[in-house]
């Protein structure tokens, strides 16, 4: 059984093809179209798989683009598909902590990443990727060098939740001749802190697994870890779990 | 299948402005009213119309954030706005308005509004658990009857009151009944509808064509029901609507729901069946205020101080309507339904195990794509297909 699973974030849009057991991935920029992303982002991994869509047993979208896509058999929301992809990625989760673009979540889950409870961070930007991009932009720096350039540096207080208020922020400390290390050390602890409250309103798990793009980022695990007084694992290709766990709901729905 | 008679809800709006344009032609007073503890029988008594003013449109939101803090809650700025904007038509009709202490923020406005009409403001007990609360409140409403045969040039006698209490009294339990053909699995009716048809109640110049209307619907579908249709698939995840009021212009977080899958069985907030569940006492040896007095100080509102009621009665809801979820509304900074989310979503994990929902959100559509999602993945967890 072939299924596929396409996950259309904020910045970047990836896909998973599930053939039996083995799976490859995907991973391009949406850019400004979440449509055309998710359709050459399909077209693209059938292609180095030598398949044609009618190959396909099944396909699940998901992310925030997930309603733009015209060829998928079903959308399900990244809640639902990061549980899953989590626990496959990751053995024993119950909770998933998923920091992606534009959203942060906090999810529990059952033995068969089925979703308990969740909780999602409000309109605003602090404690997501785009938080990082910002501050990153400030500091002239690439957002995925952010864990290098902080490694051990004492971490400074940014008091601003809100992105444009701590970019001020940011701004006045270079100012006061505080250190870039500093600096990006107290932004990762600034967005572990906002996401370890969200979770700590879900209660504890035993077995945290941290998925999204922002999951890459070793200084917001760290700090994350410290918070939540929790070890917490990044699952392999964090950025994959929604489309995996796309493709698994895939397969799934093949087999009613 | 939705019944050919909600059509006639549809256009009931206008249709009740028509007829509120005539009875004021024809020297009727009107009454606005601006909570669901005002007793409609007062004013029903004093031979005028009573009309709800409680503000559930986003468009005046604007108007009333020049005067009032952007941080509070959509149904105070919306009420306030139309009042200052004179762009609802029933606060244009009104000859009187009541309102009430419920909240911090609506009672401030109050003092603010009562410039703009005449107003008279019942001050509700903080709870109903102290020995003097239910004597408090009769005295209120004692006021209250002398402010009103004073402002309206009426007198309100006890059998005007009797005859008041069986109209309401026969209007709750049409809208209770209405209800209550939810129980049925799939539900025959949409939430969206079931709000359409009970929130007109409020407006209507004459209650007992509404109630005839009301019973016509309940006919069509009973018959509906019979041939075994229904609007929801079976299996659609069963949910119960609780928290802040919703009326036509904020049902976002209602249809949202049901756009995502589920399909709102019951709806508990004071739109609903929260002001239906309990009558008035007819009992013609007992004088009619003070069986009115106990009617109303038994909805459990969160402006109450301990509300024991609520949790009570979401209870009965969640087995009587055989409720796979609950989703809890919360008016961004409407802080007391937003504290007691925490003994709701307390009674709903430890007392039943099911999914629970706090939302917290205004009557504008800026955050409706994040909601979209949040709401997905709750229906998602209780997909049964």
């Amino acid at each position: 059984m072939i299924t596929v699973g396409i996950d259309v974030g904020s910045i970047t849009t990836k896909a998973v093809l599930l053939n039996g057991t083995t799976w490859q991935s995907l991973l391009l920029p949406t850019g400004c179209s979440p449509r055309d992303a998710g359709k050459s982002v399909f077209e693209q991994i059938l292609d180095r798989a030598s398949l044609s869509p009618a190959d396909v047993d099944c396909v699940v979208g998901t992310g925030y683009g997930r309603i733009s896509l015209p060829f998928i058999d079903k959308a399900i929301t990244e809640i639902t598909c990061h549980a899953r992809g989590a626990l496959h990625l990751v053995n024993g989760t119950d909770m998933v902590i998923d920091i992606g673009g534009q959203d942060s979540k906090v999810i529990m889950i059952d033995e068969q990443g089925r979703v308990i409870n969740f909780a999602m961070n409000d309109k605003c930007a602090a404690g997501t990727g785009r938080f990082l991009q910002v501050m990153a932009a400030v500091l002239g720096a690439d957002v995925s060098d952010l864990a290098d350039l902080a490694r051990g540096a004492e971490p400074v207080q940014i008091s601003s939740m809100c992105t444009v208020f701590a970019e001020s922020e940011v701004v006045s400390l270079l100012a006061q001749g505080v250190s870039k290390e500093r600096i990006i050390s107290g932004i990762h602890r600034s967005v572990a802190g906002r996401v370890a409250s969200m979770a700590g309103r879900l209660g504890r798990g035993r077995r945290i697994t941290f998925t999204g793009g922002v999951a890459r980022n070793g200084g917001v695990r760290e700090f994350l870890a410290r918070e939540l007084g929790q070890e917490v694992t990044v699952a392999p290709e964090p950025q994959m779990a929604g489309a995996i766990g796309a493709a698994l709901l895939a397969r799934d729905r093949c087999k009613h | 299948m939705r019944p050919s008679m909600m059509k006639i809800f549809d256009n009931l709006r206008d249709q009740n402005i028509l007829d509120l344009e005539h009875a004021k032609r024809d020297n009727k007073k009107v009454v606005g009213m601006y909570c669901a503890y005002s007793p409609q029988e007062l004013a029903l008594a004093a031979g005028a119309i009573p009309v709800s003013l409680c503000g559930t449109k986003n468009e005046p939101v604007a108007a009333a954030e020049k005067v009032l803090p952007r941080n509070l809650c959509p149904l105070i700025k919306s009420s306030f706005g139309f009042a200052i904007t004179d762009t609802c038509p029933y606060f244009r009709f009104s000859d009187f308005l009541v309102a009430d202490t419920t909240c911090d923020g609506k009672k401030k406005m109050f003092e603010i509004l009562s410039s703009i009409k005449p107003m008279h403001v019942l001050h509700l007990p903080q709870g109903t658990d102290r020995p003097g609360a239910l004597g408090w409140w009769l005295e209120e409403i004692r006021v209250l009857k002398d402010k009103l045969e004073e402002n309206l040039g009426a007198t309100i006698d006890e059998d005007g009151l009797r005859a008041a209490i069986k109209l309401t009294n026969r209007e709750r339990q049409v809208m209770r009944k209405l209800h209550e053909m939810n129980r049925l699995d799939p539900a025959p009716l949409s939430g969206v509808d079931l709000l359409t048809a009970t929130w007109l109640r409020s407006f209507s110049v004459d209650k007992a064509e509404g109630i005839e209307l009301v019973e016509q619907l309940i006919e069509e579908i009973q018959e509906i029901a019979e041939k075994g249709l229904s609007p929801f698939r079976p299996g659609t995840p069963r949910i119960l609507l609780t928290g802040c009021p919703v009326g036509s212009g904020s049902e976002k977080v209602l249809k949202l729901v049901e756009e995502c899958g589920g399909s709102v069985v019951c709806l508990e907030n004071c739109s609903g069946i929260k002001t239906q569940v309990y009558l008035i006492d007819e009992d013609e040896s007992k004088d009619p205020l003070e069986a009115i007095a106990e009617r109303y100080l038994q909805i459990p509102c969160s402006c109450m101080s301990p509300n024991p009621g609520r949790l009570e009665l979401i209870s009965k809801l969640i087995d009587e309507y055989r409720v796979d979820g609950v989703v809890d509304l919360t008016w961004q900074a409407c802080h007391t339904y937003n504290v007691e989310a925490e003994l709701v979503r307390q009674l709903i994990k430890d007392k039943f195990g099911l999914p629970y929902i706090q939302l917290e959100t205004d009557y504008s559509t800026s955050d409706v794509e994040q909601l979209k999602t949040r709401v997905a993945a709750f229906i998602e967890m209780m997909d049964r297909s």
